[in-house]
């Protein structure tokens, strides 16, 4: 089974991306990632950048829309995605909790649907 | 009723809950076999202590007057259902104690019995530990669910399925016989010490939640120490987990820095605990039977020595992990003895030890690759060190151990 990490993070954790001197961020993502591949269960993933760079496009009776910044106004903002092959839920929320944006955001869990994937794609 | 006098009796409601709880299912349940009907009844029963209590004020016996009510809360529920086939023997088991149970303050403890039938053979192990932290001491699944990691609803359906087997799978609400004890009882204690060790690993130093399962875990032991007084293991998981539990205060900076124990201030830990401890672990020497978690206790046992003498015996606690190897050759265990190797025989003799366990069984677990890191950093291993920092970082759940690993790695 496919199941995608929603990492979302918040404008402080955003902001600590380019503060380089601080190694905790960048440092726990590298180890975490690595441990991802080691383990064999890493098959994508990405970091997006700020939320602020978001445009959101829309078609509102045959009207374009386009707004600045991200599609949802919350506080915390999607901030990067890691898709995994698992066998279980129970073990994507065990990669979930050492996620470090368990800690310092939050990480939710989704099951990819490939039998939508399949209709779409064939 | 006043504001103070219903919030008094609130209280006595939730302490009586609190600790009549598992005796209460436990009684219900060894007579009708069926956990979930035990529990809906009690938690109904308690739901009408809340409004009969402050009316007519706090009955004689408090506990007598909540298994009654459960009990009739069952005998409604199965006439309800009119399921006459299967439940007459129910009824009849619950008529027969009637009198005597109105009668009478006391009634007999069955949380034994609960106890081996939550981690009974039949049952998956997986849910021994959730099993008994519901029926026995009355948490919630969601409260469960958190702690182990899975979502509620699928704690929730797992424990119900557990329930129903038990209720459906003739599993027999008894004290193993000699001959099978000891392997019924290593599975209780397993089950006791996995509560232990998930409040142990949740201490964030903020998260009151996690102490409160080490605790309660804590609670269980004692419990099963006053029903089984002559079972040496019983006394080995309490001398353990009360040693660590000594430590709580010291694992932690005021700033929630994570401190290993090798760098803990042994002035911080509880005396009165380790002394407990000592106390147990003496104990069990009369019984003449060594078992894993003696020997753990032991381990700890020597840690707990540098208190007093400042120092620690790294020769004996690897002799230890030894006799512990060969009973319980566990992933832990052997990272614990390369660990203790480590230290005692230098890190070379250590990292060989590491060398020795199947790859393929720690690429997800945690403590293999911290033991791994710290013994290549000793050998100036460094580009092999940082690789292997970077596998326990990525294993690691507690931000403050993450943090304290990152900051070894350099």
């Amino acid at each position: 089974m496919q199941f995608a990490l929603l990492i979302y993070e918040s404008p402080e954790a955003f902001a600590t991306r380019k503060n380089d001197k601080i190694n905790s961020y960048t440092g726990a993502w590298r180890a975490y990632h690595k441990a991802l591949v080691e383990a064999g269960i890493f098959v994508a993933g990405d970091p997006l950048e700020v939320p602020e760079t978001g445009t959101t496009v829309r078609l509102t009776e045959g009207r374009r829309r386009v707004q600045d910044g991200p599609y949802a106004d919350t506080k915390e903002q999607l901030g990067g995605f890691t898709i995994l092959e698992l066998p279980s839920l129970d073990a994507a929320l065990d990669w979930a909790a050492r996620c470090p944006a368990a800690s310092y955001g939050a990480v939710e869990v989704r099951p990819l649907t490939p039998e939508l994937r399949r209709r779409i794609t064939e | 009723m006043s504001g103070t006098g219903q919030e008094d009796t609130h209280r006595r409601i939730e302490r009586v809950a609190r600790e009549s709880y598992g005796r209460l299912v436990a009684y219900l349940s060894a007579h009708t076999r069926d956990v979930a009907s035990a529990e809906d009844a009690l938690s109904d029963a308690l739901v009408k202590a809340l409004t009969a209590w402050p009316r007519d004020g706090l009955p004689q016996n408090p506990e007598a007057w909540l298994l009654t009510t459960a009990r009739h809360a069952i005998i409604d529920h199965v006439r309800h259902q009119q399921v006459v086939l299967t439940s007459e023997p129910t009824l009849m088991l619950l008529r027969e104690g009637q009198e005597e149970m109105t009668l009478s303050v006391e009634f007999p403890d069955e949380r034994l019995k609960l106890l081996f039938v939550c981690a009974h053979p039949a049952i998956d192990p997986a849910i021994h530990t959730p099993l008994m932290l519901q029926t026995v001491l009355g948490l919630d699944a969601a409260r469960i669910a958190g702690a182990f990691l899975v979502s509620p609803k699928t704690m929730g359906q797992r424990l119900v399925r557990a329930k129903t087997k038990i209720r459906d799978g003739g599993i027999q609400f008894d004290v193993p016989p000699q001959g099978e004890l000891p392997q019924r009882l290593d599975a209780v204690l397993e089950a006791i010490y996995a509560a232990f060790g998930i409040g142990w690993d949740d201490t964030a130093g903020v998260d009151q939640r996690g102490r409160d399962l080490a605790e309660e875990a804590i609670w269980l032991a004692r419990v099963l120490l006053q029903l089984m007084p002559r079972e040496a293991e019983v006394r080995g998981l309490l001398a353990l987990m009360l040693h660590c539990e000594a430590r709580r205060k010291a694992r932690r900076g005021p700033d929630g820095r994570y401190i290993p124990l090798s760098e803990q201030d042994a002035q911080q830990w509880s005396l009165p605990l380790i002394e407990e401890a000592e106390r147990l672990l003496a104990e069990t020497a009369t019984f003449g039977r060594a078992g894993r978690f003696q020997l753990e206790a032991a381990i700890q046992s020597v840690h707990a020595e540098r208190a007093r003498s400042g120092r620690t015996e790294w020769a004996a606690i690897t002799l230890f992990y030894e006799q512990l190897t060969r009973i319980s050759p566990t992933l832990g265990t052997q990272t614990g003895y390369a660990a203790a190797v480590g230290e005692s025989k230098g890190p070379e003799a250590g990292l060989a030890v590491l060398d020795g366990i199947e790859l393929e069984a720690v690429s997800g677990y945690q403590p293999y690759w911290a033991v791994r890191a710290h013994l290549l950093q000793r050998l100036g291993r460094t580009p092999a060190a940082k690789d292997a920092y970077d596998r326990a970082i990525g294993l690691t759940e507690d931000p403050a151990v993450k943090e304290f690993l990152l900051q070894r790695r350099g």
